[in-house]
């Protein structure tokens, strides 16, 4: 194994994996967007807002995202869309974690006791009222941990923009493939440094977990 | 007769689920500071008619009325919640499981209500939660978290939480079956200290001694419909019906 080679890329890599980070909290920031709307239509009065939820949700975790990212970088243009690699890449991951993570964002909602509401409600509280200062309280430390595997997900999940030459962690360690011919050592490094960043990421949600716990 | 209105009247209740008819035409009446207890086998809907004059259920037909104002008016959308939601803030209600919030503290679970919807001021709210948890025994637990307390201590918290928003009526739905036999009497003590100050109750409830104890008039449904009525000595020494003999038989000699 050619460690003096790892050392040498090591620099570069770090500056890609910055990029890395760059996009995905960018789209994680995009994808709760989404998610918030999208759970709260799915979770309305209205059938068409429902509908709406359930297609966005259906769609964009019914489809690779891989091919998601193609249609809108590659398809883009043909219907007039035409987008920098780096905002396609941000655009086309926050939307498709965002499905995800509706269904994270509804499922601790749904999971509040439902006599909390009713509770809030037989004292007065308005819809809004209950949501806002009993349910969501709940929902919120319930909601950390599944959003914590999302972004995990969307995380290792970026690597996918290196197909649409957005330049980051994976495409870097693409680019140096063709120098060094040495993909064990080039990929090892690449790996160890996504590991790294998950890790920081299950810490932080560690962290959230315990300052949001109900004692 | 007295000619003032009734606190809470129930006219022609109709509610099914699915196919099921929970209530079956029930008319209730009562007046301000009266007592009624509601007992009956599960399934006989007294839960459900308990729930629905706080339109927890709402009903198929038939109206509720509290204190000359009804409960389930034909409004639609917003109109019909801003009405509900001033309505229900003058009934309390205590339910089985407590449902304290638990993200909250005692204090802040009973000064919440009048808070946000009465306009109080913290301190003013505070000083008033302060007083009730002194009325229910609790007065040290004021900080604690529910997850610290005992079924009795929250059920409690739960009945001063109602209390706090001043309501006309307080609506016990089975406020002590789930609480440990040895803690159920902490929680009678509580209602029947409110009974002593003329506070207007229904209450659901399977402890006969209790209703007969704390009701100035004990219903006895069974099938979605009142089979008989009565005041307590009267009902638990000489029902009428068949039904309410038999369902009394199984309970008194328990």
């Amino acid at each position: 194994m050619d460690f003096s080679l790892m050392q040498r890329v090591f620099p570069f890599f770090v500056e890609a994996a910055l990029v890395t980070i760059e996009i995905t909290v960018l789209a994680l920031i995009l994808g709760l967007a989404a998610a918030s709307l999208a759970a709260a239509a799915k979770m309305s009065k209205s059938a068409i807002l429902r509908t709406i939820g359930t297609v966005y949700v259906s769609l964009f975790r019914g489809t690779p995202c891989l091919i998601q990212l193609f249609v809108l970088y590659f398809g883009g243009p043909q219907i007039g869309i035409n987008l920098e690699p780096f905002a396609a890449g941000v655009i086309g991951l926050g939307l498709n974690i965002g499905a995800y993570m509706a269904e994270s964002i509804r499922g601790a909602l749904v999971a509040v006791d439902r006599g909390q509401t009713e509770a809030a409600r037989t004292i007065g509280f308005s819809r809004f009222q209950t949501l806002r200062k009993v349910v969501l309280p709940q929902a919120a430390r319930l909601m950390i941990r599944p959003l914590g595997v999302n972004t995990v997900a969307l995380l290792k999940g970026s690597a996918l923009v290196s197909t649409i030459s957005v330049v980051e962690l994976t495409y870097t360690a693409q680019r140096f493939i063709g120098s060094t011919y040495k993909p064990f050592e080039i990929f090892g490094v690449a790996a160890l440094l996504y590991m790294i960043m998950v890790y920081a990421v299950a810490r932080v949600v560690d962290l959230l977990d315990k300052r949001f716990a109900i004692v | 007769m007295s000619t003032q209105r009734p606190m809470v009247e129930v006219r022609g209740a109709r509610k099914s689920f699915g196919a099921v008819e929970v209530l079956k035409g029930i008319g209730l009446s009562v007046d301000r500071g009266q007592i009624v207890a509601i007992i009956g086998p599960s399934g006989s809907g007294k839960s459900t008619l308990l729930r629905s004059i706080n339109h927890l259920e709402s009903l198929d037909s038939g109206e509720v009325w509290l204190d000359g104002v009804q409960v389930n008016q034909k409004l639609h959308g917003h109109a019909f919640e801003r009405h509900i939601n001033k309505v229900r803030q003058q009934m309390g209600m205590v339910f089985q499981h407590f449902n304290l919030f638990p993200h909250l503290t005692v204090i802040e679970n009973i000064s919440m209500g009048p808070i946000i919807l009465k306009g109080m001021t913290k301190s003013d709210a505070h000083a008033l939660a302060h007083s009730l948890l002194s009325k229910v025994g609790l007065a040290d637990k004021i900080d604690a978290y529910p997850s610290r307390l005992s079924g009795g201590q929250k059920q409690r918290v739960a009945i001063a939480r109602a209390l706090a928003m001043q309501p006309k009526v307080m609506l016990f739905d089975e406020a002590t079956s789930a609480l440990d036999p040895e803690l159920v009497d902490e929680v009678n003590a509580v209602m029947k200290q409110l009974a002593a100050e003329h506070m207007t109750m229904l209450i659901v409830t399977h402890e006969m001694r209790f209703a007969g104890e704390v009701a100035d008039r004990v219903l006895f449904m069974d099938g979605g419909v009142i089979v008989e009525e009565g005041p307590p000595g009267d009902m638990f020494r000489a029902p009428q019906k068949d039904r309410t003999r038999s369902f009394l038989k199984k309970y008194l000699s328990a």
